[in-house]
């Protein structure tokens, strides 16, 4: 009965509109037309249950929060799980060295830390790595600096596009150590070579990742700080910078890999050429002199300056602001 | 009952030197990679001070163009837009745009500093004045206790809260709202209507509201400018000021409500069909 009246209000009504004859007899079949099929649904089920009201009571019987065990609670803290893997290949580099039994292939991790610790307690590596990294941060800075302005400029102008993505896709694939013999020539020997090879490591990277966190700024954020009057590098500054802090994070993360790993391996193949020496020319000299567990240690020293940077610098920068900030999670 | 006006609409009939923003035969163009597509064809229409002005039209008729071209985003490719007097060619302070989009709050703000940055970036304002007034303005929308959280610890409704308070905070000429209560869901669109409408009542700030339901639409404004589809023209100038929240549903509204419907729907029909519909028909995005 219910079933039938539907249908006669409804086909007049649709032709009625002037609405495509096809719609009004995919209705006679319903599943088309919105709310018709519910309403068939209905009038077939409705009867057969009944209407209830609850009336809630405080509910003070169970606990609306617990505290998870000391287990869980400690797994959740990433340093320790960090530290638990470090542990673990340090046990698994102890085991291969002692099954190897040869000092001068593989050292153990035991040797190295104690050649470690004598390089420390010298001086003579806490010397070797300030001098890498004074020059690494010379170099990190000015690459920094560059790549905001070739940005900014890529942002605001369709010359400055073009020349950015020119030059990235022009010397991004070009290895910075194949530039040093040119740099030696140009700057010298000594640090002014050094950071021209680091510039060149850190910018094209930094540089396409900061372009493309700026163009990934939504259309509203950008309106909503144009409404306030912001221009040019005002613009680029309170609104374009932070918007995009995410990518120019990994740009700045994979420009500080880039320019340590440049670095060490300028060092290790014209570091003797370069007045002082940092710690790519402490390994080299080691090796030449056949301390293989001073190398393992000048190589530790890298990874150990690679992982408190990564962990202590940018995981805190990361902590204050994109993480505190909801940008990323 | 209204004969449909040729080219574009009554409010010129009715022209005034008291209007704070004049929109004169202003037509919108916007650019794709292979075309030029025409959103709006010589719109004119005038708001006063104090009013809650609708522009209100199906998805495609130019109205959220038309209002980014009031905002100075978009430059009209005929026409002119006036703000007391001054034409409108670039974005300004005096032009507040509140947005669908939850995104238009920096998200690397708390909510205070989201309020005072818009007066602070603008030059309004020192910072403690800023303080007081995002404080005082907050307080109004009934976020005081989130002035330290940030945007995405908020649900949807507060953050078009802290959109609509940073925006009063700045004393625009003229607030302008693109379907700032679309992404909401029903219930919390109601209530922000309904505050919205205190609000008013409060500051008499002048509102151009853009939206796509009709009900929102006689619920909020006090005139409603009725836009056609593909190029947005203007269609009719409806007054509205009688409705509120209480009277959905009420036998005036929903008369309104059909007949702007109809306007809006059934154009090119003979006047029979248009009498046949009944309120079933009417599409009411709620």
């Amino acid at each position: 009965m219910q079933r039938g009246c539907d249908l006669l209000i409804f086909r007049p009504r649709l032709k009625r509109q002037g609405k495509d004859r096809s719609l009004a007899s995919l209705g006679s079949s319903y599943g088309a037309v919105p709310g018709f099929e519910k309403r068939v649904f209905m009038s077939q089920l409705s009867p057969a249950r009944e209407e209830y009201e609850v009336d809630l009571q405080p509910l003070t019987h169970v606990p609306l929060e617990r505290e998870l065990p000391l287990g869980q609670r400690l797994w959740q803290q990433g340093w320790l799980r960090k530290s638990l893997i470090l542990l673990l290949l340090a046990l698994v580099w102890e085991g291969v060295a002692r099954y190897q039994n040869n000092d001068l292939l593989l050292p153990s991790f035991l040797q190295t830390t104690s050649a470690l610790y004598d390089g420390m307690l010298s001086g003579e590596l806490l010397g070797k790595v300030w001098i890498s990294l004074v020059v690494l941060l010379k170099g990190y800075l000015l690459g920094i600096v560059l790549a905001f302005g070739l940005t900014t400029l890529a942002v605001s102008t369709q010359l400055g596009r073009d020349l950015l993505s020119t030059l990235t896709s022009m010397f991004n694939p070009l290895p910075a150590i194949a530039l040093l013999p040119l740099a030696l020539l140009w700057f010298g020997l000594g640090q002014n070579s050094l950071i021209f090879v680091l510039v060149h490591s850190v910018l094209w990277a930094l540089a396409l990742n900061m372009y493309a966190g700026f163009l990934g700024v939504s259309e509203t954020l950008r309106m909503a700080g144009r409404n306030y009057g912001l221009k040019g590098l005002r613009f680029v500054l309170f609104i374009l910078i932070p918007a995009a802090l995410p990518s120019i994070l990994a740009g700045l993360k994979i420009g500080w890999a880039f320019a340590w790993r440049t670095l060490i391996a300028a060092e290790l193949v014209f570091g003797a050429t370069s007045g002082k020496g940092g710690l790519g020319w402490y390994i080299f000299q080691n090796r030449n002199e056949l301390y293989t567990d001073k190398v393992f240690a000048g190589l530790a020293v890298v990874i150990l300056i690679g992982l408190l940077v990564e962990n202590l610098v940018f995981d805190s920068l990361e902590r204050v602001t994109v993480k505190r900030w909801g940008m990323q999670r | 009952m209204n004969a449909p006006l040729q080219g574009h609409a009554a409010s010129n009939l009715s022209r005034t030197d008291t209007a704070l923003l004049s929109v004169d035969n202003v037509s919108l163009e916007y650019r794709t990679p292979q075309r030029v597509v025409r959103a709006t064809h010589q719109v004119s229409f005038e708001v006063d001070p104090a009013d809650r002005f609708v522009l209100l039209g199906p998805s495609g008729c130019g109205k959220s163009t038309l209002l980014k071209a009031i905002g100075g985003f978009i430059a009209p490719c005929e026409g002119e837009i006036r703000l007391q007097g001054q034409t409108v060619n670039a974005p300004g302070p005096d032009r507040i745009v509140v947005f669908q989009e939850f995104d238009q709050l920096p998200p690397w703000k708390t909510v205070k500093q989201n309020v005072m940055f818009a007066l602070l970036a603008s030059g309004t304002l020192k910072r403690r004045e800023a303080e007081e007034r995002a404080l005082h303005y907050l307080d109004k929308v009934g976020l005081a206790a989130f002035a330290d959280a940030y945007p995405h610890t908020l649900s949807g409704g507060m953050k078009a809260r802290v959109a609509i308070a940073r925006a009063l905070a700045m004393q625009p000429k003229i607030l302008l709202m693109d379907e700032p209560f679309a992404a909401l869901d029903a219930l919390t669109r109601r209530k922000m209507q309904e505050e919205l409408l205190l609000l008013w009542e409060e500051v008499r700030f002048t509102l151009l509201f853009v939206t796509h339901s009709i009900e929102e639409a006689l619920v909020v404004g006090n005139r409603i400018l009725l836009l056609s589809p593909h190029p947005g023209r203007v269609r009719a100038e409806i007054h509205s000021h009688q409705y509120d929240l209480h009277s959905l549903g009420g036998v005036g509204f929903q008369h309104t409500a059909r007949r702007i419907h109809s306007l809006l729907f059934e154009q090119g029909q003979s006047p029979d069909a248009e009498r046949e519909l009944d309120f079933t028909d009417i599409r009411i995005a709620y």
